[in-house]
């Protein structure tokens, strides 16, 4: 049987990077007794993938990662036992069983929200003024980045990938497209906001979180986002 | 939620941040209006090796199982950080509950190698406690030293209050009650160490005095203090089974160097190699209770959520149910998906069919330690591994498909001859030649045969602690010896020589069989920004050199002098329960090439069962 997890990774988490999350989920699978499959061959290892890998120094309220059980728990079970094994930090959400056809996790993720905030001293504007720059930052036709690679710089725009953007009380909102097709850091489009203010953003100026993963379900012409979370069932 | 000691700026622009934010599974939190006694556990190395230390995750526990004390972790920050430290003036922290060390009663450090001595100097200075004892003020930490290197102690005198020598289950707690009782009493930091002095296992450095004549060898190494006993005894825990074991080791986020769950079935090693410290220190053998193991396997695998399980001894062949533990092991969690690790074991029918069990055979390749080349030195050295012994284990894999080899020798033993160094060319050449008698259709591919050498340092409380070491020179004069006669051996293209590095082990040999004097090498040494030296890149000879050559200590006096039988050694007040007459007796023979039966064939006498327990009353 699939399962999709819901899991939260905050506070001093966010030091722990991706490969080692994986590595403390398949230990926390262990402690918390879920009977996970596990794959074929000599050195077997749990069948397990995580939706949108989370940067080093970014905290979340909204991961996802699906794995596959044999025998079954109900939801609410399987949330207690695992976080009766979790540190601070690492809170497990929901627990979801997912319909036998459903793609995995990874490669079904389309966007993402954000929240985002800056350092104490780090603002590039005062709060009262965000909004209305942000905005007038995001009506434009397109938001032009330089993009380098290893061979050449190229001028790409990135405003197709902002689904939406906005700020509030000096917290910014963002939906980005995430995954294996389109991918947008928040950070970048910060660096081009604060570029578009003539300044530059410093190397620890913003905090982000990730609110939300979302995989899409419409076609080329028009997007329908849903939760990763809203797409398969409790266990009863 | 923690608040951490170091800001996210600063944890961002590190490497693995993760090795200083505490909050590992397991690890323990504890309200601090309700502690008496702040302990800090120190391995001198960084995260990923300290966190693999069993002895530190026994404590850990056995420490914390008190509810009146809090014992906490600390590591060497990495090179990075510690440059930002210095640089920002930053304390260094416990990992739990991130408050300075400065600020805690007692610093534990455990030394398992003499290279991590500059990595101490490290650990006091950044913790911004005074790195010599005596300028320490009552309110810094009691720094204690524990681990094998406090079976000599004497180069790291002065940087210690007091060093545990022995087992740690035995005595802590009986120091730590002393502490409490002189804290109440009001009594000062020399006050406890006079109390601390009159329990069993317990050294004060400060509360000895050496006096050396004109030619710097000791003359005089006695207490100037009345709380001070002339002998210091090791402490030992007779009863392994019944003991401090920890349930619930702290699991780190990042790998570490050890990442499973590591099971020690039995302390001490029957075998009594002549050069191995572990092997004399340890005695006598005492093997746990196999229920015992079973459930703290069961226990440990549950509460970690390891996917390997290890088995820790000397010599794992020689623990009387293996054979009844490796198979509970593998029916209860190789289905699960645990791996099973196995080693130090000798390579035997038995030992092949399990390997074949829990690895892949292929990938997997055989370990012998024949550790010198020539059955004549293997008799010096008293290693019970004949060159039959190896060829029939072999010979046995090689069928059983298995297709690797890795050879372990030492270069610089006592009495060694050329002869003795070609002989590792010529006992890896049989050992290919072994394969190569199976018919070819049989054979799995090509036979890759690795020989290390080591070179060898004689070490306190063994029989060669009065041998001559090597010099430098004579090392790699050594290794191009084996060099050249592996490129003689019919099956060269199947042998592959590594030799170790020869300067490390000039220092390791002054540091292990040094005296107080030394201390003020490892100091300068220090001070000339020499750290990490067990991390080949980052030790840096010419650093050490010029710390010999300024504080005008000979390396010669110690590595190279013959010492006499009846000289005072600086570790001569040490009883380990082995007496100085045995290991005599131990030299004596091996010179004369004769071989000592081990502790299960017949006992020595070699002192140790006054203990009253272990393999010494097995019959
Ligand atoms: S007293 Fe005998 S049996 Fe006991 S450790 Fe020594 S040699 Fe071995």
């Amino acid at each position: 049987m699939k399962i999709r997890i819901k899991f939260e990774k905050t506070g001093v988490m966010k030091f722990i990077g991706h490969l080692d999350i994986m590595r403390y989920f398949q230990k926390a699978m262990r402690r918390a007794e879920i009977d996970i499959a596990y794959s074929e061959g000599f050195s077997p290892h749990q069948v397990m993938s995580f939706a949108a890998p989370l940067g080093v120094g970014l905290t979340s309220e909204g991961e996802y990662l699906d794995i596959e059980v044999g025998m079954c728990l109900s939801s609410a079970d399987a949330i207690n036992r695992l976080n009766a094994v979790m540190v601070d930090g690492m809170k497990v959400l929901t627990f979801k069983k997912l319909p036998d056809d459903s793609g995995n996790a990874m490669s079904i993720v389309a966007a993402a929200d954000y929240r985002v905030m800056f350092r104490e001293g780090s603002s590039l504007i005062p709060d009262v003024e965000l909004e209305a720059k942000l905005a007038e930052f995001y009506n434009r036709n397109e938001i032009v980045i330089l993009k380098k690679t290893k061979k050449s710089e190229k001028e790409v725009d990135i405003k197709p990938m902002v689904y939406s953007l906005s700020a509030k009380d000096g917290v910014i909102s963002m939906q980005l497209a995430t995954g294996s097709v389109n991918n947008l850091k928040p950070e970048l489009l910060m660096e081009a906001f604060a570029a578009y203010l003539g300044k530059e953003l410093g190397e620890f100026a913003i905090m982000v979180h990730r609110v939300d993963v979302y995989a899409d379900l419409g076609d080329e012409n028009n997007r329908e986002l849903v939760s990763l979370g809203d797409l398969g069932e409790d266990i009863a | 939620m923690n608040k951490l000691a170091l800001s996210d700026e600063i944890l961002l622009s590190i490497e693995k941040p993760a090795r200083y934010i505490g909050n590992e599974v397991n690890s323990v939190r504890k309200d601090l209006s309700e502690i008496d006694v702040r302990f800090a556990m120190c391995f001198p190395d960084v995260y990923e090796i300290g966190m693999s230390h069993l002895g530190i995750q026994i404590l850990y526990d056995m420490f914390n199982r008190r509810e009146d004390v809090w014992c906490e972790r600390v590591y060497s920050p990495w090179v990075d950080l510690d440059r930002i430290m210095r640089e920002r003036n930053i304390p260094l922290f416990a990992l739990e509950s991130q408050d300075p060390i400065k600020e805690f009663d007692f610093l534990g450090i455990t030394i398992q190698y003499e290279m991590c001595y500059t990595n101490i100097l490290q650990i006091l200075e950044l913790s911004q406690v005074p790195i010599f004892a005596k300028d320490r003020s009552e309110s810094d930490p009691i720094v204690i030293g524990g681990g094998p290197c406090t079976y000599n102690p004497e180069p790291l005198a002065e940087f210690f209050d007091l060093f545990y020598i022995g087992e740690g289950e035995t005595v802590y707690f009986e120091l730590l009650d002393a502490y409490k009782e002189n804290k109440k009493n009001g009594g000062s930091r020399r006050d406890f160490l006079e109390k601390a002095a009159h329990i069993p296992g317990i050294y004060v450095p400060s509360f000895y005095d050496v006096e050396y004549d004109a030619d710097g060898m000791i003359v005089k190494f006695a207490p100037n203090n009345a709380n001070a006993p002339e002998k210091i005894k090791k402490e030992i825990v007779m009863d392994i089974t019944d003991t401090y074991y920890p349930k619930k080791p702290v699991v780190p986020f990042i790998k570490a160097t050890q990442d499973r769950v590591v099971l020690e079935i039995q302390r001490g090693c029957i075998r009594g190699c002549r050069f191995c410290q572990a092997g004399m220190v340890y005695r006598p053998t005492r093997e746990r209770n196999l229920e015992m193991l079973k459930e703290y396997a069961y226990d440990m695998l549950k509460n970690t959520g390891h996917e390997e399980i290890s088995l820790s001894s000397l010599s794992s062949s020689d623990y009387s149910q293996l054979e009844k533990l490796v198979s509970f092991l593998i029916d209860e969690f190789r289905s699960k998906g645990v791996n099973i690790s196995l080693p130090s074991l000798r390579i035997d029918a038995f030992s092949l069919d399990v390997m074949s069990k829990v690895q892949d055979v292929k990938r997997s390749s055989l370990t012998f330690a024949p550790e010198a080349g020539s059955q004549r030195l293997r008799d010096v050295i008293n290693k019970g591994l004949t060159e039959e012994n190896i060829l029939e284990g072999a010979g046995q894999a090689f069928e059983g498909g298995w297709n690797r080899v890795k050879l372990y020798f030492m270069l610089g033993l006592p009495t060694e001859t050329q002869e003795d160094m070609e002989g590792i060319a010529v006992l890896s050449d049989k050992i290919a030649r072994r394969y190569y008698e199976i018919p070819k259709e049989q054979r799995n591919g090509k036979v890759q045969i690795t020989a290390s050498t080591s070179f060898f340092v004689p070490k306190p409380f063994t029989p060669f602690q009065w041998s001559r070491m090597n010099t430098r020179e004579e090392f790699l004069g050594k290794a191009r010896i084996v060099n050249a006669a592996m490129k003689e051996q019919l099956n060269r293209k199947s042998l592959k020589y590594n030799w170790h590095e020869a300067d490390l082990t000039v220092l390791e040999g002054v540091l292990a069989r040094g005296d107080r004097r030394v201390g003020a090498v490892i100091y300068d040494a220090y001070r000339r920004g020499s750290l990490y030296d067990s991390w080949s890149e980052f030790f840096d000879n010419r650093k050490w050199m010029a710390a010999f050559e300024a504080t005008g200590v000979s390396i010669d006096f110690y590595n190279t002098r013959e010492r006499s039988l009846d000289e005072i050694l600086p570790w001569d007040f040490i009883d380990t329960g082995v007496t100085k007459e045995f290991l005599k007796q131990e030299w004596q023979k091996a010179v004369g090439e004769s071989v000592t039966p081990n502790c299960r064939m017949s006992c020595s006498g070699c002192g140790a069962a006054i203990f009253g327990g272990g393999v010494c009353f097995e019959n």
